[in-house]
């Protein structure tokens, strides 16, 4: 056995650090930033599960990117994006938002899908004190000076798709919905606007993600005879529930509306026959016939490989253009890229007009006052039929006042 | 602590690679601070728990023989033990300790049920395969507001977020700083290194490697296979518990995620990269594929293009046809096979230096004892006379 | 009474769907102990053929179930058991990591070419009326096609000349190379055939779930778990694990939620193979197939 001499083990050890810091440092050491650049970050996965919604939302904001800089920069200065994609991982979440605060020190992060990966970079960015957008639909209750939300919440997506059920087709009312949080809150809030409004709430059943086989759950709802069905499916796996009732031949039988169809473009895996009449109101839709959204999905299929090639335009993947061009719009306003600045600016009840409307930030809340359109499928896409102006986020304002306690950091369930 | 090693017990067949491990472990312990990095403590601390969590299957499959496929489970046990102890009590420490308590009473029920019954391996892989399932559909589900132990609900698929970090022992207040967060990893890190090392080398160790390598004659030299596995099992879950507290720590927050199939495959990568029956190997395995998903995802084009999937897809299927015992042992292949070359080289060039007239031949011989190994003083020592240092 | 007549259906499909996933392992590792981690990304591939024949070649949907995506996914399994799979026999342990590997680059390729949204296929044949319910009548196509595809399987290996070159290369390889057999092409064949059987059935399940890349994840595990509770008897084994996985989970899910379905499913198969450790044709229907 050979023995070991002190010089062989401090060498040893000395060497075996040397490489592993090394190693640390190199990877740490980027090129230096040029100084007349504004660096910000884009957190969404592009391979996993969840790149159907993170690869839209990534050229969305690339697009935001290069149409800014075109118009001259952000404060006479070129704007950067590095698009971090976390792979649907959440602790690669955590370690870009880490390395996008601490080492690039982004301006803001536009970030995160689902609110899982929110909750996980919004600690996170909030300690290190770097801005972050959310422009995601969610489940609502977000109470952070530090976290401004474009992204849609249910009181203002569901409340008009339950009202409009009730008025067209009657009150009794049955729910399906993925098993996590915000289909939970929003089956909560869908049961309270229905009984409120003398409706009859007959169930609310929630699956798994990856559940495939909905056999069991459509004879049930056909044996409990609900005037319409409330939908709030997400992901891939789910999209079998449309197929199969369809195939059941119930798609003609049971009117059907939804809060989540669509975001996933299902209807556009979908035949016509088997999701046309589905209804849901969304604060974007790509056939929005609006001369800001017309010139908006022409200049991102121009950019992306044309009509064909470019994906379908939907209330997420463009939620990242519009988080994109209002933060700089705040910046301009502010007249610098400092967060407390730029927040300040976005905190006096700013609005920016896009191309799904007008969205104005509520300062208690941080979130976005905003139109949200009612539309059905028709044909394999989305026929707008009624625009409802500045739905307030109101979710939680019984307990989130940010006027009042710029100090919060949370995320509340509201109380149903 | 020389005390114990003079003894006569085993430390481990390579005492030279164990310090260097140790080495370096203690030196970045001291060094990396000093650097003023916040990013590279904050990384390292994350690579760490995950670190310890590769240990623990190390133990469990490398020197236990046993194929957990749901090592995951553990590390998501520990993590959600913690983060509801400390929700409820509002003090780090005993939670600390619930962290890998909750995951070892588990896996003492759960290994009992198992090893107990003498299932083999493949159904062991099954089983666990299953367990690890259930638990990530079970916990997936609890996203309502029924689902609360005490105080804290478990939240579903979101996920525990902003969970209490350490505190120093008896003062709930005084949390501990980044710098110190560094140093209580490392430490726990080198303790659990240095741990595993003391136990495999110990007697209970070598019975768990001999159950592993022949189970039959084991159990005939009067052994108890049963309970050395399950011991050992309970150990591996005890320490995996651990990563997944320390996981908290790093990123606040712990979601069904920790035990998903995709985490347990993961672990069973390091390992098997690394190289099964090491310690070092796994640690290895586990900063390398770790790495590689960090650097695949950085700067990523949008849309389209090689993919992360893709291209780590092909680093495995490559991997496993070039480099099938992981790196550490091919490492150490190649050096055993370096040397017999050495030595076969310099055994020759001996023997030629001999055969030439005296006088000429000094420089080869100088050459063919330098690569056998021998040292060359004025006396000239007889070869063989190895190396004392 | 029409709940009753439904439910029954929903059970066997609950099952059909199982055995139909299992057919495939129950070849690669019932009888080859090859472990194929890429098992759901060969049946996302016969799904994906499905796609691509009808949407842009306007091939016949049953033809291109039916016998285009089995040939395909049939080759490429072929392909990838000469580059990579050859080499490892006998380590089960490398067999997973490669075929982990292969799983992951065959759902980064199929990204790669098709994106992440598809037209899915459209469940054919439409529905019919059980008293006062609607179901889909594919439902009962897909119990009808598991079952011959079964009998099929046992009439091969027990009643012909390959099923028996098969059966006996997986006992004893060295004996049938005495008999003038070369068990590397008999290997080579039964993977492929493997293979087929996984594409065949991607294909089959198509019209009723979507086809996305990443589908085959949610495939794999009840496959195998399925598989190895069947035990040594591959086929019998995996019939009748599904039978009663396939019965548990149905009826859970309906009497309360689908989760505790999965869940019971998850219980029982733990609880089975604590009963019978060797799977349940260790204990009934030793000799069978």
């Amino acid at each position: 056995m050979r023995s070991i001499t002190r010089r062989k083990f401090l060498a040893t050890s000395a060497a075996g650090a040397a490489v592993a810091t090394a190693a640390g440092f190199m990877g740490n050491v980027r090129f230096a930033r040029a100084d007349d650049e504004i660096v910000i970050a884009s957190l969404f996965d592009q391979s996993g599960g969840l790149d159907v919604y993170g690869t839209p939302m990534t050229m969305c904001a690339t697009l935001a990117v290069e149409e800014i800089n075109a118009a001259g920069g952000l404060l006479g200065k070129k704007l950067r994006l590095i698009s971090y994609d976390p792979q649907s991982n959440m602790e690669l979440y955590a370690q870009y938002a880490q390395e996008a605060a601490l080492k690039e020190k982004v301006a803001v992060v536009q970030g995160a899908i689902t609110s899982a990966s929110r909750e996980v970079i919004r600690p996170i960015l909030g300690e290190n004190k770097t801005m972050l957008w959310y422009s995601v639909i969610y489940e609502g209750g977000v109470c952070d000076m530090n976290n401004v939300v474009s992204g849609a919440t249910p009181l203002q997506m569901g409340d008009p798709v339950v009202e409009y059920g009730m008025k067209n087709y009657g009150k009794k009312v049955y729910y399906i919905g993925a098993d996590y949080n915000a289909p939970q809150i929003i089956g909560d809030w869908g049961k309270k606007y229905v009984t409120e409004n003398g409706g009859e709430w007959l169930a609310k059943n929630l699956f798994p993600l990856d559940v495939t086989e909905f056999g069991p759950e459509i004879s049930k709802i056909q044996a409990a005879k609900p005037d319409f069905l409330y939908t709030c499916l997400v992901g891939g796996a789910h999209i079998s529930f449309y197929r199969q009732w369809a195939a059941a031949g119930m798609l003609k039988k049971i009117p059907m509306v939804s809060f989540t169809f669509g975001v996933g473009n299902e209807h556009k895996s979908l035949k016509p026959e088997e999701c046309d009449g589905i209804v849901s109101a969304q604060p974007y839709f790509q056939e929005l016939e609006t001369d800001a959204n017309k010139a908006f999905v022409q200049r991102f299929q121009d950019r992306f490989g044309g009509p064909d090639k470019a994906p379908y335009l939907n209330s997420v993947g463009s939620g990242s253009y519009i988080g994109t061009w209002f933060w700089a719009e705040a910046v301009k306003k502010a007249g610098t890229i400092e967060r407390e600045a730029v927040l300040k600016a976005l905190a006096t009840g700013m609005s920016w007009d896009g191309p799904s409307g007008k969205l104005t930030v509520d300062p208690a809340s941080m979130h976005c006052i905003q139109d949200v359109h009612l539309a059905k499928v028709e044909g394999g896409s989305w026929k707008v039929f009624q625009t409802i102006p500045q739905m307030r986020p109101d979710d939680v304002k019984d307990r989130c006042d940010l006027t009042k306690n710029p100090e919060t950091a949370e995320q509340f369930t509201p109380q149903i | 602590m020389t005390g114990l090693l003079a003894s006569g017990w085993k430390f481990d067949p390579n005492r030279h690679g164990t310090w260097a491990v140790a080495g370096t472990m203690i030196v970045l312990l001291f060094v990396l601070p000093v650097l003023e990095d916040p990013l590279l403590l904050l990384q390292v601390r994350y690579y760490v728990s995950m670190i310890i969590l590769a240990l623990s299957m190390a133990v469990i499959w490398g020197f236990g023989g046993i194929m957990c496929f749901g090592q995951s489970m553990f590390f998501g046990l520990g993590g959600y033990a913690y983060a509801i102890a400390v929700g409820n009590i509002g003090e780090s420490t005993a939670p600390f300790f619930l962290s890998m308590i909750i995951p070892a009473i588990f896996a003492a029920i759960l290994g009992y049920f198992m090893f107990f019954g003498r299932l083999n391996d493949v159904y062991v892989a099954v089983i666990t395969l299953a367990v690890t399932l259930a638990l990530y559909y079970f916990i997936n589900s609890t996203s309502g507001d029924e689902y609360k132990i005490g105080k804290a609900r478990l939240m579903g698929f979101n996920g525990i977020s902003s969970i209490r970090k350490f505190n120093w022992p008896g003062d709930p207040k005084s949390f501990l700083t980044a710098n110190e967060l560094f140093y209580f990893s490392m430490g726990l890190l080198l303790a659990t290194y240095l741990g595993l090392k003391v136990l495999l080398g110990s007697k209970f160790g070598r019975v768990v490697v001999a159950v592993k390598e022949n189970e039959l004659r084991a159990e005939l030299l009067g052994y108890d296979v049963r309970a050395y596995k399950l011991a050992v099992f309970v150990i591996g879950a005890a320490i995996a518990g651990l990563a997944g507290c320390l996981s908290i720590n790093y990123k606040n927050f712990i979601s069904p995620n920790a035990f998903h199939l995709a985490l347990a495959a993961q672990i069973i990568m390091w390992v098997l990269v690394g190289g099964v029956g090491t310690l070092f190997g796994p640690i290895v395995g586990c900063v390398v594929l770790l790495y590689v998903s960090f650097i695949l995802g950085t700067g990523a084009a949008s849309g389209g293009g090689m993919n992360t999937y893709f291209i780590f897809g092909l680093i495995v299927m490559i991997f496993v046809l070039v480099i099938p015992q992981g790196i550490v042992p091919t490492i150490r292949d190649w050096r055993e096979q370096i040397g017999r070359y050495r030595r076969m080289i310099g055994g020759g060039l001996l023997s030629l230096s001999d055969q030439l007239p005296a006088g000429h031949g000094e420089g080869m011989r100088n050459l063919a004892e330098r690569l056998i190994g021998l040292m060359k003083s004025e006396s000239g020592p007889a070869p063989g006379a190895g190396t004392k240092g | 009474m029409d709940l009753v007549g439904i439910q029954i259906i929903q059970v066997l499909s609950g099952i059909a769907t199982l055995a139909l996933m299992g057919a495939g392992l129950a070849v690669i590792f019932g009888m080859m102990r090859v472990i194929n981690f890429a098992h759901g990304e060969f049946m996302m591939l016969g799904g994906y053929v499905v796609i691509v024949c009808t949407e842009q070649l306007g091939i016949n949907l049953w033809v291109a179930m039916l016998i285009i995506a089995p040939i395909f996914v049939g080759l490429v399994g072929l392909v990838f058991e000469r580059i990579l799979i050859r080499f490892l026999y006998g380590r089960m342990i490398d067999t997973l990591i490669a075929t982990w590997g292969l799983s992951l680059f065959l759902i980064g390729v199929i990204t790669w070419i098709f994106g992440n949204v598809t037209k899915g296929v459209q469940t054919p044949l439409g529905s019919y009326s059980f008293g006062d319910y609607s179901e889909k009548t594919y439902t009962l196509v897909m119990i009808a096609f598991t079952i011959i595809i079964y009998i099929a399987i046992f009439a091969v290996l027990r009643r012909t000349k390959l099923g028996l070159i098969a059966r006996g290369t997986m006992q004893n390889p060295n004996q049938a190379s005495c008999l003038g057999i070369s068990p590397p092409r008999v290997y080579m064949i039964t993977f492929a055939i493997g293979a087929a059987l996984t594409g065949l059935a991607g294909a089959i399940l198509a019209p009723l779930n979507t086809v996305i890349p990443t589908i085959g994840v949610s495939y794999v595990a009840q496959a195998f778990i399925t598989v190895i509770t069947g035990g040594a008897a591959a086929f019998t084994g995996t019939v009748l694990a599904s039978g009663v996985f396939g019965t548990v989970r149905q009826i859970i899910s309906f009497e309360w939620t689908p989760i505790l379905g999965q869940v019971f499913l998850l219980i029982t198969a733990v609880i089975l193979l604590r009963i019978f450790p060797t799977g349940i044709t260790g204990r009934f229907f030793r000799r069978s197939t």
